[in-house]
């Protein structure tokens, strides 16, 4: 299946994937009414890892033996192809944060504006390219099929 | 080739899917003592508490069956397994044939010999149907007393807690959640729940459970010699494994019953997985119960893919477990109370005013136990560390940081994660 891949030598730190991330998941779909008027504000489901001069971004693996799919005690966290992303039902989700246990990435995060819930990258389901690649400006974020 | 599984929650639920993924044509036969589609028995104290309505306590769509192609018999009871004929025979006397067998019947709580245990008002709480009548009770209900501080007491406790319930728990160790804290992450929680009204009595347990003239509960007697007032007790000290369907059978057991690495039991083309299974832990190596839900799901796969002719081996069960009380979280896994001796190194903090705990427990640089309480965020990396047996020692002085994450990697794990898909 098609994932993102982060290149960690071209990657400025610059955090737009987190911004636009925030957009792509808000209810306008609009920068500025996203960060100013929204709420709840969507977290990013993509985060920036900064050392000194150096990062990447990271954002959920859509691995293909899921621990959090196996580890979900109500059934939010699943898959609707066997090709296709790990999704998160916030409607089961009652943030048990079993999911946020196993992910061996880190890449779950707690979402508690409203009702606890998890928060994880779903790339953009339904859109050719994530809007954390499309709006990567150094592409050190790519959308590829590596055959895995 | 035809399947019959024995159970419903998740090991059961990942045999079916186990073996789904292999076998899309063979039968599968579910059955299950409980009358209800397949629900989250976790989910069964925030059902208490109201958090959760019925619906929502599925554990997969309602369509889940028919898509899967499972014909469940729910409300039926399996009373024995006959290897020698390879047949389940029923409660109501109905034989069902198989060529695969999945026993996934999960655990029974432990009811240990209380003078007065048979009075009214004394129950469990493991299944949808103790909470459903947990909660009918409920607004009758004055003062409680959970026996067991460990994960089932603080999720009834919780469930309660929403009621307004006066609760007292009774814990035999030190402190609660003995099993899976320490003893600061348990201080930290405890003081939260006494500011939220509920009566700790550690280090005691319940001598005698004294009737009313009604045949109800009215007191406990404990071992300090203490007496609580009570109109309703819940027994939560531990499950142990549902071995009813092996007795009498040649499938050997010991404290559940023993699978190798495929889920495999002694007798051929009989499988286990769950709570019911005694299967090999990840640290030591050594066959161990581990009544959690993420293991049971994933040995219910794995003895599904197996059943199916697909077999992967099992890495090994780790303990973990994530539970929140009084809105604090808490995350642990593996080893957190390492022996006095030598050869275990330590770390911790500790920032008391904010809730905050982390300990990490290394052994020959290899993470093998960590607790978080508070700030439990990205605790699935520490996961990975110990199950993959990450050499931690280059980057071991960042383990308890804040900001702790894959970026403090060596340069070639980093890479290699980030660029492959390796689970």
């Amino acid at each position: 299946m098609k994932r993102v891949y982060a290149k960690e030598e071209v990657c400025a730190g610059c955090r737009l994937c987190e911004i636009w991330c925030v957009v792509a998941h808000s209810k306008t779909k609009d920068i500025i009414k996203a960060f100013n008027e929204e709420f709840p504000r969507p977290l990013p489901r993509v985060q920036v890892e900064e050392f000194g001069s150096f990062s990447f971004a990271l954002q959920c693996r859509h691995c293909n033996e899921p621990p959090c799919i196996e580890a979900c005690m109500t059934g939010a966290m699943h898959r609707e192809a066997p090709d296709g992303p790990v999704l998160h039902d916030a409607d089961k989700c009652v943030g048990c944060w079993m999911c946020i246990m196993v992910c061996p990435y880190g890449a779950i995060a707690r979402d508690e504006t409203l009702k606890k819930i998890a928060s994880k990258c779903d790339l953009c389901y339904g859109e050719e390219e994530p809007a954390c690649v499309a709006h990567c400006p150094n592409e050190a974020l790519v959308f590829e099929d590596r055959g895995e | 080739m035809k399947y019959v599984i024995i159970g419903n929650s998740a090991a059961a639920i990942g045999g079916v899917e186990g073996i789904r993924r292999v076998d899309p044509e063979g039968e599968i036969i579910l059955i299950s003592k409980e009358p209800y589609a397949t629900y989250s028995r976790p989910l069964i104290s925030y059902f208490l508490a109201g958090q959760v309505d019925a619906r929502h306590m599925a554990y997969r769509p309602a369509s889940f069956y028919r898509d899967t192609g499972v014909t469940a018999l729910l409300g039926r009871e399996a009373a024995r397994v006959d290897t020698e004929a390879s047949r389940v025979i029923l409660a109501d006397g109905e034989a069902v044939s198989y060529d695969r067998l999945l026993i996934a019947t999960g655990g029974v709580p432990f009811v240990p010999p209380i003078e007065g245990a048979d009075a009214g008002g004394v129950t469990t709480f493991t299944t949808w149907d103790d909470a459903k009548a947990l909660k009918r009770l409920a607004p009758s209900l004055k003062k409680v007393v959970i026996l067991g501080g460990g994960l089932i007491g603080v999720k009834a406790m919780e469930g309660l807690q929403a009621h307004g319930i006066d609760i007292t728990v009774v814990e035999l160790m030190d402190r609660i959640l003995g099993l899976v804290l320490d003893k600061t992450a348990s201080g930290i929680l405890e003081k939260k729940l006494v500011q939220e009204g509920v009566t700790l009595r550690k280090g005691t347990t319940i001598r005698k459970i004294v009737p009313g003239g009604d045949g109800k509960v009215r007191e406990v007697l404990l071992e300090n010699g203490e007496s609580l007032e009570a109109d309703h007790l819940i027994i939560a000290i531990g499950v142990r494994p549902n071995l009813r369907v092996a007795a009498d059978t040649p499938i050997a057991c010991g404290r559940g019953i023993l699978v190798d690495d495929a889920m495999r039991t002694n007798v051929p083309h009989v499988y286990a997985a769950g709570d019911v299974a005694e299967a090999t832990e990840l640290l030591s190596g050594e066959k161990r119960v581990i009544p959690i839900l993420p293991n049971a799901y994933r040995q219910g796969k794995i003895a599904g893919m197996a059943m199916a002719g697909q077999e992967s081996a099992y890495l090994g069960g780790l303990v973990m477990n994530s539970v929140e009380v009084g809105g604090i979280p808490a995350i642990s896994a593996g080893l957190m109370n390492p022996p006095e001796e030598a050869g275990y190194e330590v770390k911790r903090f500790l920032d008391k005013k904010n809730n905050v705990y982390r300990k990490m427990v290394l052994k020959d640089d290899r993470l093998i136990g960590f607790i978080l309480i508070g700030a439990v965020d990205r605790a699935g990396i520490y996961t990975g560390l110990i199950r993959e047996r990450i050499d931690v020692g280059p980057f071991k002085r960042r383990l308890l940081e804040s900001d702790f994450g894959v970026i403090d990697f060596p340069r070639d794990l980093r890479s290699y994660k980030l660029s492959t898909v390796y689970m």
